[in-house]
């Protein structure tokens, strides 16, 4: 763990979003939107489909730039950092993926090598003792010399989370982590979330809109919707609240502030007309 | 001024200004690239040793038909004993690295383009940003001095054979006497005949390894995206490959 994480108070935050404002191809994704991650604990950001749960990633990882407000890690805004102060925020995050984006050249020993290997100048044998130590911690170490196409998808998401962790990272971001896996693995990633977080104190990042089981396992829950936040809390608040919006999207109901039917001209008038 | 409301000529422009800024971002990772050595030699491999069977099987070809047809024209002058000469400047100045790299293009290149559009797709080139590793080092630069080593390699390779298959028509089945064709070829091949080829290959594998990566690397990340930027490798390469043979031919003809 980093000097910083070790020398900071626990409910420090570690992540600040303010007033943040940012658009793409002319469609706004966010509009005075605010955040706090607090060290330590797992934090959630929900929300439907298509509100910027992603690209609120690609903001705190300076991926992706606002047009307005403040992105804070660790204190620092983000937006100005140049690329090597960038690569080196990136060094104490580590980041699961929707899909795992797994290196497909690579098996699964040399995936979760490769952070190492590119950043350090550690011998063989200390490389394959992390390697084999985060691998056991997922229950992969036996999966070592499969390929990425030989796993199914609970495996390759439990392999990239060993690969997110093996430089001991400050902040693990977890980007819909639960999406189309079976009962057992979304069971599985569920502990191992909360397992990181509790062995090794790691600051979590939750990005999915599966409510069941971010209830398990969050602190602190944002749920997002219209570009900004309109509830947080625990999710157990959360559940308790009468805002239509939380209650649409914890109770998922078709009829709410989210409308089921995209803008569309007159149903009637349109079927009625003649086709181009 | 968006992409699309732009002129054919401001677009093309662009896109050079695009080619120019990323062939700049290889060159000044190059030298760290070589810290990984292993990853070069095996793009080299990638690019080279898999192309190694087509190269091979259209050297023979084209210094077969280079035999026949070599033979036909110079037999009217009662002059084939020079057949070896012609086989030789033909593959070793014009045909070996031109069809090579063309070959190159349609073999190595796409490959290149779509795996890495691929990898795009799939978030790999993201989850190495995310890892603080640049994607130009691990993935472009290797990639692209693969190419650059692997195509003066395989236009080696393709002039033997070829100038092999000219001799087994020539020799074998026309009749032409041995020592004639090789002793004439011996003769009338300069060096700077041989360094014309390796300039125009070296030329052809860096164009064709930078539209190649370039494509992938700027590729959209859709199944559609990858077609198309797998397509504009091949059809870009080609085009400048017969582009700069002319201005290289044009300059050697001049100077020499």
């Amino acid at each position: 763990m980093s000097d910083l994480a070790t020398n900071t108070p626990p409910d420090e935050a570690v992540i600040e979003v303010r007033d943040v404002r940012y658009a793409i191809g002319g469609r706004t994704i966010f509009d005075g939107l605010d955040i706090i991650a607090r060290r330590g604990r797992i934090t959630a950001f929900m929300g439907p489909s298509g509100t910027g749960k992603t690209t609120l990633l690609r903001l705190i990882t300076g991926m992706a730039h606002a047009e307005r407000g403040s992105v804070r890690v660790f204190g620092d805004e983000v937006s100005t950092m140049r690329s090597q102060e960038l690569f080196a925020l990136r060094r104490r995050m580590g980041m699961l993926f929707q899909n795992g984006a797994l290196l497909t050249d690579l098996d699964v020993y040399e995936n979760v090598a490769f952070p190492l290997r590119a950043h350090t100048k550690l011998p063989e044998s200390l490389i394959r003792q992390l390697v084999l130590t985060k691998l056991h911690a997922v229950g992969l170490r036996g999966a070592a010399r499969l390929m990425p196409v030989e796993l199914s998808g609970g495996m390759a998401r439990r392999v990239a989370l060993a690969r997110a962790i093996v430089m001991d990272p400050d902040i693990l971001i977890y980007d819909e982590p639960f999406v189309g896996l079976d009962p057992i693995s979304m069971g599985v990633i569920c502990r191992l979330i909360k397992q990181m977080n509790e062995a090794l104190g790691i600051t979590s990042i939750v990005v999915s809109h599966d409510v069941q089981e971010l209830s398990e396992i969050a602190h602190d829950s944002f749920l997002l919707s219209g570009g900004k936040v309109v509830a947080k809390g625990t999710p157990d608040e959360l559940r308790r609240s009468d805002l239509p919006e939380v209650r649409q999207f914890m109770g998922g109901l078709a009829d709410g502030p989210v409308t089921f039917h995209y803008p569309a001209p007159d149903y009637a008038k349109q079927l009625l007309e003649e086709a181009p | 001024m968006s992409a699309g409301a732009e002129s054919a000529p401001v677009a093309t422009l662009r896109r050079i200004g695009a080619v120019a800024v990323f062939l700049w971002r290889i060159v000044v990772q190059i030298v760290p690239a070589f810290a990984k050595p292993r990853l070069i030699v095996a793009q080299i491999y990638n690019a080279g040793g898999r192309s190694l069977v087509i190269i091979m099987m259209s050297g023979l070809f084209v210094g077969m038909v280079l035999g026949l047809q070599g033979f036909d024209l110079l037999q009217r002058f009662g002059s084939e004993d020079a057949l070896g000469v012609a086989a030789a400047l033909g593959l070793l100045k014009e045909l070996g690295p031109v069809v090579t790299a063309l070959l190159f293009a349609g073999r190595a290149g796409t490959s290149l383009t779509s795996e890495i559009g691929l990898m795009k797709a799939t978030d790999q080139l993201t989850a190495m940003q995310m890892m603080a590793v640049d994607p130009v080092r691990y993935v472009v630069v290797p990639r692209f001095l693969g190419g650059f080593v692997a195509m003066p390699l395989l236009n080696a390779i393709f002039c033997g054979v070829g100038l092999f298959g000219a001799q087994l028509i020539g020799v074998s089945l026309m009749g032409v006497d041995t020592g004639a064709f090789w002793s004439q070829t011996q003769g009338a091949v300069r060096l700077d005949d041989v360094v014309e080829g390796i300039i125009k290959s070296v030329a052809f594998g860096t164009a064709c390894s930078l539209i190649a990566v370039y494509e992938g690397y700027h590729a959209a990340p859709t199944a559609e995206g990858v077609g198309l930027a797998t397509t504009r490798t091949v059809v870009t390469c080609s085009v400048l490959i017969l582009l700069i043979d002319y201005m290289l031919t044009a300059a050697f003809l001049t100077t020499s």
